[in-house]
């Protein structure tokens, strides 16, 4: 078991170790819909959606595995529950609110191929979180990847008015973006110890 | 992608050879970017990596292609990444097998293999309508294509981060580490500036062809 804080576990999620910006997971989404603010925001609310639902479906999984003694099915068994939450997901949204279903479109299920939830689902329960633990850190994770793409999309926004070279248009001039603000976020390297 | 227009059917060297520069997995179609900048820090971990993910790919592709005919179209996704599931599995305790320190630096990212865009995106892109040969051809060409990207990244931040390439010391004692460089910011701009080579030999090559068309018409 695991006694880190709440609090502490929220923070280092979020900002310190940024999934985006630090472990490098969801970088083709961040790379992807990171053209236009309110699809990033969209994005970043459905990615902390299905984190906060799969987070909670790992730790029930582990517990089930450690039990039945079998962690060569770990990976499997994640990425296989992962893939049917977003299905459902995608069926319940579709039901409830069509409006929001047409506006998240064709992302909803590329968050299957996203790193940054079944990396969230591994480092959980290698660091033996426990519930609450879990939840709290997906909420953090997911916060943290909201925040980078927002911010990432603010930049691109704002980049598309300045006059760059040809040659670094695309993806060149986004890294080199990226690369920065990952070197801001290295700023909150000494929070919350 | 889009550019067999003329009637030929590919070889199987092409198919093979496209994955090193014409459709390279990470400096052309930019797929897989998670493990190439996490992982690439020192050229060592990058060649394992790489390698690794070569395994998976070709594995899958063979298998994938050979199971093609009895997938249903609607359940095809979940069947491919069960697959490479599979296979990632088996390289996970692979490597746990050969070397405990390596399975401790490549981490979590030897089970994210899983989610390598590059894998699935072969997988439907290629061998979901080609025979077994093809592509066997096809994934170990961009397996290789894609150890080789991430040993241009890994070598170039090794090299500068700590002086030295696969942990051979190259400058001497007195060396001033650039220690960004093995930071994650560092990925981010090692890619940049690489694909930015990339660009620029791209533009080159256009710029030659236009000339070329543009005396031809005048002649």
């Amino acid at each position: 078991m695991n006694n880190d804080s709440l609090w502490s576990i929220f923070i280092n999620a979020c900002l310190i170790n940024n999934f985006v910006l630090a472990y490098f997971l969801g970088i083709c989404p961040f790379l992807g819909v990171s053209g236009k603010l309110d699809t990033a925001t969209r994005m970043g609310g459905a990615v902390t959606f299905v984190m906060l639902v799969s987070s909670m479906c790992a730790y029930g999984i582990q517990n089930l595995l450690v039990l039945i003694d079998a962690p060569y099915l770990k990976l499997i068994s994640f990425i296989a529950v992962i893939a049917s939450t977003v299905q459902l997901v995608e069926m319940f949204i579709k039901k409830v609110s069509p409006v929001l279903f047409r506006a998240l479109g064709i992302f909803l299920p590329l968050i299957t191929t996203n790193c940054a939830i079944l990396g969230l689902a591994l480092f959980q329960t290698n660091k033996g979180y426990g519930f609450a633990q879990s939840i709290v850190y997906a909420l953090g994770a997911g916060m943290g990847f909201t925040l980078a793409l927002v911010l990432m999309a603010g930049l691109r926004e704002k980049l598309e008015l300045a006059k760059t070279p040809d040659i670094v248009k695309g993806t060149a001039i986004t890294l080199m973006l990226a690369g920065l603000l990952s070197m801001c976020f290295m700023g909150f390297a000494g929070l919350g110890n | 992608m889009g550019h067999n227009t003329n009637s030929i059917p590919p070889t199987g060297t092409d198919e093979f050879l496209k994955g090193f520069w014409k459709q390279n997995p990470v400096f052309v179609q930019v797929l897989g970017m998670c493990p190439v900048l996490a992982v690439s820090n020192t050229a060592e971990n990058a060649l394992a990596m790489g390698l690794a993910t070569a395994f998976v790919l070709l594995m899958s592709n063979i298998v994938i292609s050979s199971i093609r005919r009895f997938v249903p179209k609607q359940v095809r996704i979940v069947t491919f990444i069960l697959v490479i599931a599979t296979f990632v599995t088996i390289v996970d305790y692979l490597i746990q097998a050969i070397s405990l320190e390596l399975h401790k630096a490549l981490g979590a990212f030897i089970s994210l293999i899983v989610v390598n865009c590059l894998i699935l995106g072969r997988a439907e892109a290629f061998a979901s309508k080609n025979g077994v040969y093809r592509s066997m051809l096809d994934g170990l060409g961009m397996g290789l294509g894609f150890t080789l990207a991430l040993l241009c990244l890994g070598g170039v931040r090794e090299i500068f981060g700590y002086g030295s390439l696969f942990g051979f010391q190259l400058f001497g004692e007195r060396y001033q580490e650039w220690v960004v460089m093995v930071l994650p910011a560092g990925g981010f701009f090692t890619l940049a500036g690489w694909l930015l080579l990339f660009n620029w030999f791209e533009q080159a090559r256009v710029r030659k062809e236009d000339l070329k068309l543009k005396e031809e018409a005048v002649v």
